[in-house]
């Protein structure tokens, strides 16, 4: 084994805001799952069944000596395969910002999953718009660093993400600060303003079920 | 058509009395039966030692291994060197055979055993296959599978790569239409060619290159002719001659052959999703990077299937130089990957934790 585990305590507020929305019993993928820290915490604390995909080698090696079900992978690429209505949840934790096509995957965990939760960097942050408009910088979001070296590869708000679920047919039913504060969809303006990371829950609307049955009966019936 | 065959085959460890702690280990192209303890006919050492034994990632304090020796085989299993009804050799009279026969006569081993689910299957490169066909062929018998360095269908490459070994038996004076041990003879040098030209595919060019390049083998410069002048010539014969003491020239064919019929998705409307739909198995798929044999994009390929299929997958791609052997090597973090999808596989099966070693 490479590396040195850590200890279970250290757990990620972000962790623990999704581990709220997974339900007991539940089947999630966890997408992007880095060395499985969340998986457990899903199993241990949610008796949830866990399965992931990680892109680095290191972190599959370890999740796997951990006894986590996890595939080397890529989201950007791998997805398609899954099944429809494959998992009761999927799960980005703070992946989507670095992914190459992050409209993409979230489409393809709308397809797989009935429920997507994501959780990001907020870069609507009132720090991040002051810094912009009065020094002209983006300041580092958590970590004390520069932009070039710990931020999001795709920097976007939390009114930005709102939009992208909305674009491929998930609608945000709710909305959890790394603080622990929830709230819906009518108080995005407030933690687009007051959040640092988010957690949002998006759910398919009926409307998108309705277009997929509509699309796919010609396919069914036709000639 | 075979009347009956015998299979040879080894035990290590207990059957619990659930008989719910089985493990069954399939060995590859010119492996035997003997995973875990010297083998007697040949005097060589237990092939997988790493693996399988007390405390190691295949525990034999836990679980009951069984391992045979393939139909076809030449380790005491039915094959083209044991003599048929008439008392004559079948030589190459032997009919074809599949993995899935293979299969089919360690699944009847098991049913003799009295033992109705098999706990765990593994096995590299065509181990790996038979574990493949394992699952699919004793559906939902197999509570957990790792196929190593395999695949769900042999690759047009190595088709032709073992089309050449195949060649250079026939090619042999001494192969008699396959008709040899009835003559008392053996077709060495084509069997040596063979193994020759297939070990070069076991190993990758970055091993070679660090344990021979381009050194030469006790001269100090090359000699124009057609000794073994480079090392890497001198190690592919001894290779090639170990390997005639040890193994049956028709075995070799025949072997080789089921494994380039081996195509899982064929069998199941052409797409490899389909066979696995609908199993509770959950399967760890292993490959090593430098692997040109059995690519670790096959594999992906195996994985993408399960994942498609819906069933419980891991896949770990293991970073080395050591190519397609690597599995027999020394590889920390593909044993560390193992022993913990094996030891999770356990518990869910409500099987004792391992013991704490001193």
């Amino acid at each position: 084994m490479t590396g040195t585990a850590r200890p279970s305590t250290a757990r990620r507020a972000d962790h623990l805001a999704i581990s709220r929305h997974i339900r007991p019993g539940e089947l999630v993928l966890d997408v992007g799952c880095g060395d499985g820290q969340l998986m457990e915490l899903l199993q241990q604390d949610r008796g949830a069944r866990t399965r992931g995909l990680e892109v680095e080698q290191t972190g599959v090696n370890r999740c796997v000596a951990k006894g986590l079900a996890v595939v080397q992978g890529d989201a950007d690429r791998d997805l398609p395969v899954y099944p429809d209505d494959a998992f009761d949840a999927a799960i980005l934790s703070k992946t989507i910002q670095e992914m190459a096509r992050p409209k993409f995957v979230l489409g393809e965990l709308s397809r797989i999953a009935r429920r997507v939760i994501v959780s990001f960097r907020n870069y609507g942050h009132w720090r991040v718009r002051a810094s912009l408009l009065t020094s002209g910088r983006i300041p580092a979001l958590g970590a004390n660093r520069a932009w070039w070296s710990d931020g999001a590869r795709r920097p976007c708000t939390a009114r930005d993400m709102a939009e992208l679920a909305e674009e491929v047919g998930l609608s945000l039913t709710a909305i959890t600060a790394a603080s622990g504060a929830t709230g819906d969809r009518r108080s995005l303006t407030r933690f687009n303003w007051t959040a640092e990371e988010l957690v949002f829950v998006l759910e398919r609307g009926e409307r998108l079920a309705a277009l997929k049955s509509a699309s796919a009966g010609p396919l069914l019936t036709g000639k | 058509m075979l009347d009956s065959v015998e299979i040879a085959y080894e035990t290590w460890g207990e059957m619990s009395p659930r008989k719910d702690n089985v493990v069954i280990i399939c060995h590859a192209l010119t492996g035997d039966q003997f995973v875990a303890s010297d083998n007697p006919i040949t005097g060589r050492p237990a092939w997988w030692p790493r693996m399988v034994g007390p405390g190691k990632p295949i525990d034999t304090d836990r679980f009951f291994v069984v391992a045979t020796n393939v139909l076809g085989g030449c380790m005491g299993s039915t094959g083209p060197a044991s003599i048929r009804s008439n008392g004559s050799v079948w030589g190459a009279e032997f009919p074809h055979i599949t993995i899935a026969d293979m299969v089919r006569a360690q699944i009847a081993l098991i049913d003799q055993l009295g033992v109705e689910d098999v706990f765990l299957a593994l096995g590299g490169s065509i181990g790996g296959m038979q574990v493949l066909q394992w699952t699919v062929q004793a559906r939902n018998r197999v509570f957990a599978a790792i196929p190593i360095a395999s695949a769900g269908r042999q690759s047009a490459q190595n088709i032709g790569f073992y089309e050449v070994g195949r060649q250079a038996i026939m090619a042999d004076p001494n192969w008699r239409e396959g008709a040899y041990l009835a003559e008392g003879r053996r077709p060495d040098r084509g069997l040596a060619v063979a193994r020759m030209a297939a070990h070069i595919t076991y190993v990758s060019e970055a091993a070679l290159k660090r344990k021979f390049d381009r050194r030469l083998q006790d001269r100090q410069s090359v000699g124009f002719g057609f000794d073994a002048d480079f090392q890497i010539e001198s190690y592919l014969r001894h290779q090639g001659q170990s390997f005639v003491d040890r193994f049956d020239a028709n075995s070799y064919l025949y072997i080789t052959r089921a494994m380039d019929y081996f195509d899982l998705a064929a069998d199941h409307g052409g797409v490899l999703a389909n066979a696995f739909r609908g199993l509770s198995t959950r399967f760890c798929v292993f490959s090593f990077s430098s692997d040109w044999h059995y690519t670790p994009e096959e594999s992906r390929d195996l994985v993408r299937a399960l994942n498609a299929a819906g069933c419980e997958t891991s896949y770990v791609s293991i970073e080395t130089d050591k190519g397609h052997d690597a599995f027999l090597l020394e590889e920390p973090d593909f044993e560390a990957a193992v022993t913990g999808f094996v030891d999770a596989a356990a518990e869910a099966r409500g099987l004792p934790p391992r013991m704490p070693r001193s």
